[in-house]
């Protein structure tokens, strides 16, 4: 369904254009006179967004799957590139220009507790949006909505005046879908959505977003480091590495054929749900930790880890280059290995 | 709610009871005695005037003879300031000492509270720095240096208050003091203000109203005060109570005729009823003081109201 899906709507346009957004943290040096350093969450990313898509957002912890969705909502100002949202670039825009854009993007929060204000009730949370971006609404109307989104999100209605921390983990998180689904936004960048979540309630959530997605016809940045619930979910995939995009492609040839080797390695240690197949098949394992995005090898980021690292990887950066129709890698030697 | 509050008062009995016992024995444990005089008394007399407070007899008889008195609200004559009894210079003094320490606490919580939380959104500017500076600078100089020094510039080389005194308690003769006890709160409360406000500045639900889209204004007052206001609240109670009951220097440095002038005076005359109402006084004031932040803090979290 997802590939049909995605190449219907390939003809349309972008709804979100990301050109090589950049994030960069200062860090203050340890010296008294050294120039502070630069954190590079986020180094030149490049991709499209289609109405009614999910692209899958996956790596490691710290390769700044986090600080890309966050940047995407100007949540974090971006240090250079663009973000068009509907054709326009929101880098930079002011609040009274970012605002009513909010009605359309939003954010869905890793840690559903602590996301809730503790200290207003649940109704405050949800109807606040509505408040803040509709405040022509009257009260009942506004409640009534709340209702309304509450039970599509499978709460009790009745629950309106409860404290998030009377709700568990799964539970709370519905009521983030809800505060986000309220202004019936057109993107939500879902960070880590289920990752606080045992796996039954990570199933429930996820289909309610699915749900919801084709009931508003909602595209969805899905943010994650479970392969197993990105295959399910996402109809592209991007492979983040170090704040660069390692390979971005549809999740059928991705998962089929990772043509990246850090892709390779990932793919390799998603585990197979059969323990024939599970016991004798090929891992790749990576060696050495992640290195500090304050110090990135040279030339390309993956090097040091990487295999088939050879000489020119320690002096060119490689670009992301188009391999087929629905696959971009970003690795000189992707024909040879 | 209401039966946590009842039960925390019940609590507060035998609390203010202990209070009573060690500041009692403690009292009578420190050498010297209300008499004792650089030319001793003739033996006759002392020992009519110590029996006359029952203070010839034994300790733990004098003990429940107290306990006794206590309870039928009686706190006894003061042994030093004759013809007065310990209550009656106490309601003599409470009052300048709780105007001084309502007015002083009042004023910081709202001056330290604005400094504290413009410093926190300006976090690591220079706004902040000096706010923190300050504030640094007003914990770090103790009120016997402030209290002469604003005494001297307001006072002397400005002369538009007086130095010191209560005149019948007009307004200015309390601005200065007020000002004293106010200063150091200020800045207590300041960098308390910061510090909390600057951790739910950067928790998840603040990211979340972010996101919502309200302004920052909004995102502050509604979002982020109240959370920043708890530990605030909990310093508030010995706060108030410490001020209330009347800063000992302030009121001698001043001239004011409060609780704590009473005191330092008692405790050096080793007056021992007078002592004991202070710090009875004082118990009391620690204790209702705690009982209303604890009730505050159900309000500003809900977790705890359900209890």
């Amino acid at each position: 369904m997802s590939v049909m899906n995605k190449s219907a709507k390939k003809d349309a346009s972008p709804i979100l254009s990301v050109r090589d957004l950049k994030v960069h943290f200062p860090i203050p040096s340890k010296g008294l006179f050294a120039p502070d350093r630069q954190l590079k969450a986020v180094d030149g990313v490049n991709f499209d967004l289609y109405p009614g898509e999910t692209l899958g957002v996956v790596g490691e912890s710290g390769c700044g799957k986090s600080t890309l969705g966050r940047a995407i909502l100007q949540l974090i100002p971006p240090t250079d590139g663009q973000v068009a949202w509907l054709g326009k670039n929101i880098v930079g825009a002011p609040h009274r220009d970012m605002q009513p854009l909010r009605r359309d993007l939003q954010i869905i929060f890793q840690d559903p507790l602590a996301s809730l204000n503790p200290r207003m009730t649940i109704g405050e949370i949800i109807a606040e949006p509505l408040v803040t971006h509709k405040p022509e609404l009257g009260k009942e109307e506004i409640k009534a909505r709340v209702k309304r989104m509450m039970a599509r999100v499978g709460l009790l209605p009745q629950m309106i005046n409860r404290y998030p921390h009377e709700f568990s983990g799964g539970q709370c998180q519905r009521i983030g879908i809800a505060r986000a689904m309220i202004l019936e936004p057109k993107l939500i960048v879902c960070d880590e959505p289920v990752s606080a979540l045992d796996v039954s309630i990570q199933a429930q959530i996820v289909n309610l977003l699915q749900e919801l997605q084709r009931e508003f016809d909602l595209s969805l940045i899905f943010i994650s480091h479970d392969l197993s619930i990105v295959r399910h979910i996402c109809h592209r995939i991007m492979v983040l590495y170090l704040g660069n995009v390692a390979e971005l492609a549809d999740r059928d040839s991705i998962y089929a054929a990772p043509r990246h080797p850090y892709t390779k390695a990932l793919i390799s240690a998603v585990p197979i749900p059969d323990p024939e197949i599970e016991r004798n098949k090929e891992r790749i394992v990576l060696t050495g930790d992640l290195p500090s995005p304050l110090s990135p090898p040279s030339g390309c980021v993956f090097r040091t880890r990487c295999p088939f690292a050879k000489d020119k990887c320690a002096q060119e950066p490689p670009v992301l280059e188009r391999v087929s129709d629905s696959q971009e890698v970003a690795c000189h030697f992707h024909d040879s290995i | 709610m209401l039966s946590y509050a009842i039960r925390r008062l019940l609590i507060a009995i035998p609390t203010l009871f202990i209070v009573i016992t060690v500041a009692f024995f403690m009292m009578r444990i420190a050498p010297g005695g209300p008499f004792d005089q650089e030319r001793a008394l003739p033996p006759e007399i002392e020992k009519n005037i110590k029996a006359a407070y029952d203070l010839d007899k034994p300790l733990v008889e004098q003990y429940a003879i107290y306990i006794g008195k206590l309870f039928q609200g009686d706190f006894g004559p003061s042994i030093k300031i004759r013809d007065f009894s310990v209550a009656e210079l106490i309601i003599a003094g409470a009052p300048a000492s709780m105007q001084l320490g309502l007015s002083a606490i009042a004023i910081a919580l709202v001056f330290g509270v604005a400094f504290g939380t413009y410093a926190a959104i300006r976090q690591n500017s220079a706004v902040d720095f000096v706010v923190m500076g300050v504030a640094m600078i007003g914990i770090a100089i103790p009120n016997f240096v402030m209290a002469p020094l604003l005494s001297l510039v307001f006072g002397l080389y400005l002369s538009i208050l007086p130095t010191a005194g209560w005149g019948d308690g007009e307004l200015e003769y309390k601005i200065l003091p007020i000002i004293a006890l106010a200063l150091p709160q200020i800045a207590y409360i300041a960098r308390l203000t910061r510090g909390s406000m600057v951790e739910v500045l950067h928790s998840n639900y603040i990211r979340t109203a972010r996101a919502k889209g309200l302004r920052e204004t909004l995102v502050v007052n509604r979002h982020a005060i109240k959370g920043a206001l708890l530990p605030v609240v909990s310093y508030l109670g010995p706060a108030t109570a410490a001020v209330m009951t009347g800063s000992v220097v302030i009121e001698s440095i001043f001239g004011v005729p409060g609780i704590g002038t009473y005191f330092i005076k008692a405790a050096l005359n080793r007056d021992y009823p007078l002592v004991m109402g202070v710090v009875i006084v004082y118990a009391v004031m620690i204790i209702l003081l705690n009982f209303l932040v604890d009730m505050i803090y159900g309000l500003l979290d809900p977790k705890l109201k359900s209890r």
